[in-house]
């Protein structure tokens, strides 16, 4: 069925039929867990359980557990709350953005990029949720509920009531755009089973049956949900940028930071994409769908946001300098020879010039290499987080204030259990749902080779 | 004859030969129930005679009752109810309202169209769906003509439209 084109290189690999794009997603949510998907769930669940016992003495004792202190009140917490939204960005990029620019490619990758951006998005949230100290009547600070103080409203002028606004948007928003995804694939899923399984995803496929009406109004809903969702995700970092753009510390009172947190946050979720995709496709057999083409095309997506980032970098550092703000042209100088050098070193290195191989074809078509820069791009911007977060804060107007963070093994914890949790409901997702969109993968099956059938 | 019970279904393998059927089909006087995919097919709906999804319309008034809402709360709330000087700026700090009243569009937008979507096209947790040929969710593309509904064309000519318009199969089906 698959037509080879003499011009343009086939999206998806291994000449394929319809059927066998049925088949071979199907496969891994009909037949037994792998072994290697079991060790896999037992390392996360692991991994979550230990976590929970930090999370538990956070919730039992109270943040006091955590190494902030009265100088640096945002740390860790914080980082990881950045590190993780960023990370969800690009499951958004995938969907929403790729699709209003028509960039086929990317019907192999959007399923799991978003599902990545759930979980991501849900950890995140954990840690302003936690860092509210009683996070059980949070809801009270967080949202405009009546209440028996006047009312006293939320503060709307709050950048952080902004964040609670755009992440919750953000992360229904994402949910619901995912799941539109999953109705038809689920109701393939549902045709080829029988039992409980049909039962199950009888439901979870909501009676879809693939009719011509319901499928315009399909594609109708997917392109105002792109559209939505593509100004949203810029939204939703430009506000996280705001928590710290329009507080008066130096080092965070510029207006470079929504678009270079926005470039950072694509940057670091293509890397995240990367890490858990190179995983996947070894572990399901889904080299024919997941090609090198895809691998090479997301790479480039991280040269041109890490050279924006890095741009960013410098651009602050000019700014510095040229404010004559005293203490601007200090917080910047202590970012990079204070005691946190070794911090902004590692930012430096991991974001800015690493990347730059994947200029040479050679490193950005192989797998191995981009495996191992993946990582290190997820490294340099939990770096960059901190190191705008803390070495603003730890030398502040006050020199006899000045103290170092060490984060306690409270930290550390809660931060494992967000990396628990997210393993376990990707390994739970790649199970249990499709992890390529099936529909979306035959759309394009046919088209993306220049000759048709007529 | 019944109306909406007995069928006939011509079964496609490729979405190029399915888009010249419907227009062969059509053209030869006959009326088309529906068409099931496993994909979307371009330009389908416009050989069935659809006419355009009104969903985007809902979105922009889902959004538009959004903004609305968003900022008649924060000018309440800021303003009258509770006035407070926060920054020293005004109570109705305006510019400061963009961004949750930009989120709270977004958010009634996508979910009142997504709701609307749900309910025309029937799609619900417990919906029972009658399935014309298990393949549609697969590799195969079914066209379902109704037969009481073509009450004045012969079952034959039907049938042979199908397979002139390069239909691989020509079943019938019936519910109860």
């Amino acid at each position: 069925m698959q037509v080879t084109s003499p011009v343009r290189e086939p999206l998806v690999t291994g000449g394929k039929t319809y059927k066998d794009v049925t088949n071979d997603i199907a496969r891994q949510v009909e037949g037994k867990p792998t072994v290697g998907w079991l060790l896999g769930l037992a390392v996360s669940l692991g991994t979550l359980l230990i976590g929970s016992l930090a999370l538990v003495a956070t919730l039992w004792e109270g943040i006091g557990m955590w190494g902030l202190n009265k100088t640096v009140g945002w740390a860790w917490d914080i980082t990881n709350f950045v590190w993780w939204v960023g990370i969800g960005h690009a499951g958004t990029l995938i969907s929403a953005v790729l699709l209003l620019f028509r960039q086929k490619w990317r019907t192999s990758i959007n399923r799991a990029a978003e599902a990545m951006t759930i979980f991501a998005v849900i950890c995140a949230a954990l840690f302003p949720l936690i860092h509210m100290g009683r996070p059980w009547i949070g809801a009270i600070w967080a949202l405009p509920l009546p209440n028996t103080y006047g009312s006293l409203w939320v503060n709307f002028n709050s950048p952080l009531l902004w964040d609670v606004f755009a992440i919750s948007t953000y992360f229904s928003v994402s949910l619901v755009f995912w799941y539109i995804g999953l109705i038809p694939d689920f109701a393939t899923i549902r045709d080829r089973a029988t039992g409980l399984r049909k039962t199950i995803y009888g439901a979870l496929s909501f009676g879809w049956d693939g009719a011509a009406r319901t499928w315009m109004r399909y594609e109708s809903v997917s392109l105002i949900l792109a559209g939505l969702a593509t100004p949203l995700v810029l939204s939703v970092h430009t506000i996280v940028s705001f928590d710290f753009a329009t507080s008066v510390i130096p080092g965070w009172h510029t207006t470079i930071f929504p678009p270079y947190f926005v470039a950072g946050a694509i940057f670091s979720g293509f890397a995240m994409v990367l890490t858990l995709m190179i995983v996947t496709r070894k572990v399901f057999k889904l080299e024919d769908y997941i090609t090198i083409g895809h691998i090479e095309l997301m790479n480039i997506v991280i040269i041109i946001t890490g050279s924006i980032v890095g741009i960013a970098y410098i651009t602050e550092f000019f700014m510095a300098w040229y404010s004559g703000v005293a203490a601007e042209q200090y917080a910047f100088v202590n970012r990079m020879f204070g005691p946190y050098w070794w911090a902004y070193w590692s930012m430096m290195t991991c974001n800015v010039i690493s990347p730059q191989l994947f200029w040479f074809k050679k490193i950005r078509t192989s797998i191995a290499a981009t495996f191992i820069l993946s990582l290190v791009v997820n490294i340099g911007m939990w770096f960059e987080r901190f190191v705008i977060i803390v070495t603003s804060l730890h030398r502040d107007f006050l020199p006899s204030s000045w103290v170092m963070f060490y984060p306690t093994i409270t930290d550390v914890g809660v931060y494992l259990f967000t990396f628990g949790f997210f393993f376990t409901a990707f390994l739970l997702f790649a199970k249990f749902f499709p992890v390529i969109n099936m529909a979306e993968v035959k759309a394009v099956l046919k088209s993306s080779s220049e000759k048709t059938i007529k | 004859m019944e109306r909406d019970k007995h069928f006939i279904l011509g079964i496609f393998d490729d979405e190029d030969i399915l888009l010249s059927a419907v227009k062969e089909v059509r053209a030869a006087g006959v009326k088309i129930h529906e068409v099931f995919s496993p994909y979307p097919v371009h330009g389908l709906d416009e050989e069935l005679g659809y006419t355009r999804s009104r969903l985007p319309i809902a979105a922009f008034l889902f959004g538009l009752l959004g903004t609305t809402l968003a900022l008649t709360m924060q000018f309440y709330m800021m303003k009258f109810d509770w006035p407070m000087i926060i920054g020293g700026k005004d109570h109705a700090a305006f510019p400061d309202f963009i961004p949750v009243t930009f989120e709270l569009t977004v958010l009634l937008a996508a979910f009142g169209m997504v709701g609307v979507f749900m309910i025309s096209s029937n799609l619900k947790p417990w919906a029972q769906p009658r399935i014309f040929d298990l393949r549609s969710t697969d590799d195969k593309h079914v066209m379902a003509i109704d037969i009481a509904s073509n009450g004045s064309v012969d079952l034959e000519q039907i049938k042979s439209a199908l397979k002139a318009s390069g239909a691989t199969e020509v079943n019938s089906k019936s519910f109860e």
